[in-house]
């Protein structure tokens, strides 16, 4: 890999042991790409904070802080001191557990303290405490061609696909090196080719709804795996809830990190301009059978009618959609035998607050929280054994993670099943 | 003379270029799924967990992990990086598909990592076979010891 004197300079210690450490990564990292280059980025999203046992338990035996940044962040056995400064915009993803609500999130004060004193290390650190798996929701927007260091699926997906900025897949180790750094490997969705086009999918039924752009999500993924899709035959513009439920879908049945829709993503004003003028590999027409078969399929997991848990807010909800289920909430009441959750940023709940959805919500029985959802933390309410879900993700990741049966369908059915306690 | 000759394991060698440098060797577990880290399997245990996963309850603990690449979550580097502190990480990776996520959970799992090869080791490797992977040469050789 050529390396820039800059680089070299990072990477032989000019600025101090811990950068080095993060351009050794980076280096690794690249190699085994084979990536020809790094590419600068300012804008970064990864996760730096401590909040599990195993990283307490690794805390003290091994050196604190400094060596679980040092292992987990940098892959280095050498324990390196925690860096001062991040180089780069960074912003902080979600948690493996809401901080705020420690008991329904099976968490100790203990592990809370410890968590506590990572974030405040963290904020030191400049890293922006958004806690969200929706860094675009909430003051990170990158723009057009912005060179970008990302993790998290759904966000990766929907800031290449939908606003055309460019990053891979990061995960853990190597966005914590892009923020000491401003680097990451120069390959893949940072380049032109890789962005085009290579799988098509014809609509031939309406995709309208969240619910039917959460359908078409996991049916692409489930085809088309880590390959570029467009789509086109597309009626009304989705708006921000359904591209966010539509990647998310789409980058858990699959490994899709880039799509296009015809008329609507920036790369893709023509068909010709998604796929750079190449024929494309293969072309599928999506209908009502394949809808249908979507829906069964992800609703294989779900039996018993009686739903425990209702859990909404994966990726986390936008303000518009708590508003949607505030109102569908008003005057009525959950039931006695269900819980409802619904997960959002911090930054968002307190616009929710503000806006007296919180309290609608909560008067009902239901809760607005954040920092994390079911499948980050594994945490779901006392008993649960069916859970009901408007997100085609977390249906696909529940039941896998903690043996739950799970319903997917529409907010609205699942704000009926809280109320009834039952999915119809 | 004959006897001896079936009893011959058969040997077969593939070449390849180095993700991770490194030399290993263990049985092989092979699969044709893709597979997804975070979600996908349990870094404690080595196992694969994904519901409709054919290496569902299979463990990857110490074995040359062959598949055709990585799916799901962001979160595939950190499954298999804790993975490797619980002595729980494959012993070797082979795989067709370059993704980010497989090159940095190789890297950070230190077990040696091949890709780009002359022939499928999908199509060559069984499940089972003894396999060695000479990351730094770009070899890999499979031994099947009991032909069926």
């Amino acid at each position: 890999m050529r390396l820039s004197d800059e680089e070299k300079a990072m990477r032989d210690g000019r600025d101090g042991p811990t950068v080095a450490a993060a351009m050794d990564l980076l280096i690794r990292y690249g190699q085994a790409l084979g990536a020809q280059e790094l590419v600068p980025t300012r804008n970064v999203c990864g996760t730096v904070t401590a909040s599990t046992p195993f990283m307490r338990d690794f805390a003290a035996t091994k050196g604190g802080l400094d060596a679980v940044f040092s292992e987990f962040n940098l892959d280095s056995a050498t324990v390196v001191p925690l860096p001062e400064r991040v180089r780069v915009f960074t912003s902080h993803l979600q948690l493996g557990f809401d901080p705020h609500h420690p008991a329904d999130m099976g968490v100790s004060e203990q592990i809370v303290q410890f968590y506590a004193r990572s974030e405040a290390m963290a904020a030191r650190m400049g890293v922006q405490m958004m806690n969200t798996c929706t860094p675009y929701q909430v003051g990170n927007l990158p723009a057009r061609g912005e060179h970008c260091a990302w993790m998290e699926s759904s966000a990766v997906i929907y800031i290449n696909s939908v606003l055309g900025a460019r990053t891979n897949a990061e995960g853990r180790e190597s966005t914590s090196a892009a923020m000491l750094t401003g680097r990451i490997p120069n390959w893949g969705y940072h380049l032109d080719a890789p962005r085009r086009a290579t799988h098509g999918v014809e609509l031939t039924i309406p995709v309208e709804t969240v619910e039917d752009w959460g359908l078409l999500g996991y049916w692409m993924g489930d085809w088309v795996q880590d390959r570029v899709p467009v789509v086109w035959g597309l009626g009304e513009v989705p708006n921000l809830p359904r591209l966010k439920h539509f990647g998310a879908a789409a980058s858990s049945s699959g490994g899709v990190e880039m799509y296009h829709l015809v008329g609507v993503t920036p790369e893709a004003a023509t068909l010709e301009m998604a796929t750079g003028g190449r024929a494309l590999g293969e072309v599928r027409r999506y209908g009502r059978l394949e809808r249908e078969a979507t829906f069964e399929k992800i609703n294989a997991h779900g039996q018993d009618r009686g739903v425990d848990y209702v859990m909404l807010g994966c990726p986390h909800y936008s303000i518009e959609q708590i508003w949607e289920a505030a109102q569908l909430l008003e005057g009525r009441r959950v039931h006695a035998n269900t819980a409802l959750w619904i997960w959002t940023p911090r930054a968002i709940k307190s616009l929710a607050d503000r806006n007296g959805y919180t309290r609608i919500i909560e008067e009902a029985g239901g809760r607005i929280m954040t920092d994390s959802c079911s499948a980050m933390s594994r945490a779901v309410p006392p008993g649960t054994r069916v859970v009901a879900l408007d997100s085609a993700k977390q249906a696909h990741y529940l039941p896998a993670i903690l043996g739950v049966q799970a319903w997917f369908g529409t907010t609205e059915q699942c704000i009926d099943a809280a109320c009834t306690g039952r999915w119809m | 003379m004959t006897a001896a000759m079936a009893e011959a394991p058969q040997v077969i060698v593939l070449r390849g270029r180095m993700v991770v440098p490194g030399v290993a060797e263990a049985q092989a577990l092979v699969t044709r799924e893709r597979i997804s880290g975070w979600g996908g399997v349990d870094p404690r245990t080595g196992t694969v967990v994904e519901t409709r996963h054919e290496l569902r309850g299979q463990s990857f603990a110490g074995r040359v992990l062959v598949f055709p690449g990585a799916k799901g979550s962001s979160g595939w580097s950190a499954q298999f990086h804790v993975a490797r502190l619980m002595g729980m990480a494959p012993a070797a990776w082979l795989f067709n598909e370059m993704t980010t996520k497989i090159a940095l959970g190789a890297v950070v799992s230190h077990a040696p990592a091949m890709t780009d090869f002359d022939r499928n080791p999908l199509e060559l490797i069984r499940t089972g076979d003894w396999v060695r992977v000479d990351a730094d040469a770009g070899l890999v050789t499979i031994t099947r010891r009991s032909p069926t």
